[in-house]
């Protein structure tokens, strides 16, 4: 009995040894993408060539998603609002909701679903079909060449990626809550103009978003270079990429909120 | 013998604690071709990944034009690289470039030549190898010979002074595989570069190279000619040359005895 709770407890500690070291190893890499980075802004042609794959591409997915978010906001808005008789406050309901919180936090989670898991399964079998190892034979250092580039664009597509979920979904509560609805045009665009902030909202929402865009992209582009050169090993990978972004987008989320909307001014 | 180009002396490696080369002494001469055969696990493809300095070695050393591999810092064995190329079991080609793209890959990183002279190098390159009207065609769109005969294209961008080829025949037809053969043979002749061939296909090997290593073990049990591997009457490269069952390597892997493991001891008692 007591060796089985020793063999336990071992486990338990191997297991928390593993993740440490694993840790370690993903703050290694991120520092070695950042130092070897050089080459994908001297030749940023191949960072906008990832752009394209991982923002350009994810378009549809962020813009549809974000219309109907936006018109489920101002659906249940209304809903809520009109009990209170300030349904024209729906316009601030809609834009302060999204730029604030789900504009930042849901194209980053379907950012990572879109864009994290192909870099992951593209640099993972990129490394299974020993490609990687041929451009380092090659004399061309596959995280230069290969990361570098992917990750900065992640980066860069993030917050623009964002920003048109937010617009998207606006103009999702606009369709609803005026043209379904027929609330006073207006009084929704007027409240929305009064309180929504361009510093407080909308430079905290980018800010957020620009967190978001590390965090997937530098998960997904750890896990691809990471993974076991097997089927398994870059199935796992890809699925790894999802669920720890999504964990850190939404645990980042609440970190970034606590610091930027504390409920004191 | 001509001057040689890599020297390799009492190299040992292990993975952890198993391990794989335990003293293998080799000299390669320039514009030669070199084979070096072995069983799966002999160690042929880490001794492969020595060269190339992608590993280093626990004990002794591997020369590549009298520079010490593992002691050379990042920068110097990016160098030393650009004068090798590899030929990787199944081409490892970009898939997400073309054929003309992939062969055009090292010009463009490592020098500034204008886009017009690396279009007519590619070109010759993708010549050489029989494929120049495939130049537009991506990876996905070749067959497993087309794509070996592109790395191989990709792999002489360059012109460099010595090629390694991680099991080339693997999975080929015989016309694939005599073509990727004769490759082999007339471009190590017309580039005066070294070629090492890590191969399991003895008998088409033994049509194109100059010299045979044998490794078994972690070490050379045996070297020679193709003429003198042929003819020899080491019981290993006997069995190794002529495929055959049984002999020094095992038909079985180690096991308990036959009427153990069935438990027929009662009966047979």
């Amino acid at each position: 009995m007591p060796k089985r709770i020793i063999t336990s407890i071992q486990a338990v500690g191997h297991r928390i040894i593993d993740g440490i070291w694993r840790l370690g190893c993903a703050a290694r890499f991120f520092i070695l993408v950042l130092l070897k980075s050089a080459a994908s802004f001297l030749r940023f042609g191949l960072v906008i060539r990832e752009v394209y794959f991982v923002g350009v591409l994810s378009l549809i997915i962020i813009l549809v998603s974000g219309l109907f978010v936006g018109m489920v906001l101002g659906l249940q808005g209304y809903e809520t609002l009109q009990k209170y008789g300030s349904e024209s406050a729906v316009g601030t309901l809609v834009a302060l909701s999204l730029v604030r919180e789900l504009g930042p936090v849901m194209s980053a989670l379907l950012f990572a679903s879109r864009a994290g898991s192909a870099i992951t399964a593209e640099i993972g079998l990129m490394k299974a079909t020993e490609q990687l190892a041929a451009m380092g034979m090659m004399a061309v250092d596959p995280i230069a060449r290969v990361v570098a580039p992917r990750f900065w664009a992640g980066v860069i597509s993030m917050p623009l990626l964002a920003a048109l979920f937010s617009v998207m979904g606006v103009f999702g509560g606009y369709l609803v809550a005026v043209v379904f609805i027929g609330v006073d045009e207006g009084a929704f665009w007027s409240s929305m103009q009064n309180a929504v902030d361009f510093r407080y909202d909308i430079v905290n929402g980018v800010i957020k978003s620009c967190f978001f865009g590390v965090a997937v992209t530098a998960i997904a582009v750890f896990e691809g270079f990471d993974a076991p050169p097997t089927a398994e090993g870059v199935s796992g990978a890809t699925t790894r990429t999802v669920v720890t972004s999504a964990l850190a987008i939404l645990g980042l989320d609440f970190v970034l909120t606590s610091f930027m909307f504390r409920g004191v001014d | 013998m001509s001057e040689p180009l890599i020297e390799i002396k009492d190299l040992a490696f292990s993975y952890s604690t198993r391990p794989i080369l335990k003293s293998v002494n080799m000299t390669m001469s320039r514009g030669k071709v070199i084979a070096i055969m072995g069983g799966s696990g002999s160690g042929k493809t880490t001794l492969l990944r020595l060269i190339g300095g992608e590993i280093k070695p626990t004990a002794g050393y591997v020369k590549v034009a009298d520079q010490v591999v593992h002691k050379l810092g990042r920068n110097d064995l990016f160098r030393l690289r650009r004068k090798m190329g590899m030929l990787f079991q199944f081409g490892a080609l970009f898939t997400d470039l073309s054929v003309f793209d992939n062969v055009a890959f090292q010009m463009r990183e490592h020098t500034n030549l204008p886009e017009s002279m690396i279009r007519d190098l590619v070109l010759m390159k993708l010549h050489a190898v029989g494929l120049r009207g495939a130049y537009h065609l991506m990876p996905s769109e070749l067959s497993g010979g087309m794509a070996r005969r592109v790395a191989l294209a990709r792999s002489i961008a360059l012109d460099p002074m010595l090629i390694m080829y991680d099991e080339p025949f693997t999975g080929l037809d015989p016309i694939s595989l005599s073509v990727i053969g004769s490759l082999i043979r007339r471009l190590t002749d017309a580039l005066g570069m070294t070629s090492i061939v890590v191969t399991h296909d003895v008998q088409e090997s033994l049509k194109i190279v100059d010299y045979v290593y044998f490794l078994a073990d972690g070490v050379i049990a045996a070297q020679g000619t193709p003429g003198e591997v042929r003819e020899s009457v080491t019981p290993f490269v006997h069995q190794f040359v002529h495929g055959e069952e049984d002999g020094p390597v095992p038909f079985h892997y180690p096991a308990e005895a036959y009427p153990k493991d069935l438990k027929l001891e009662r009966h047979l008692a």
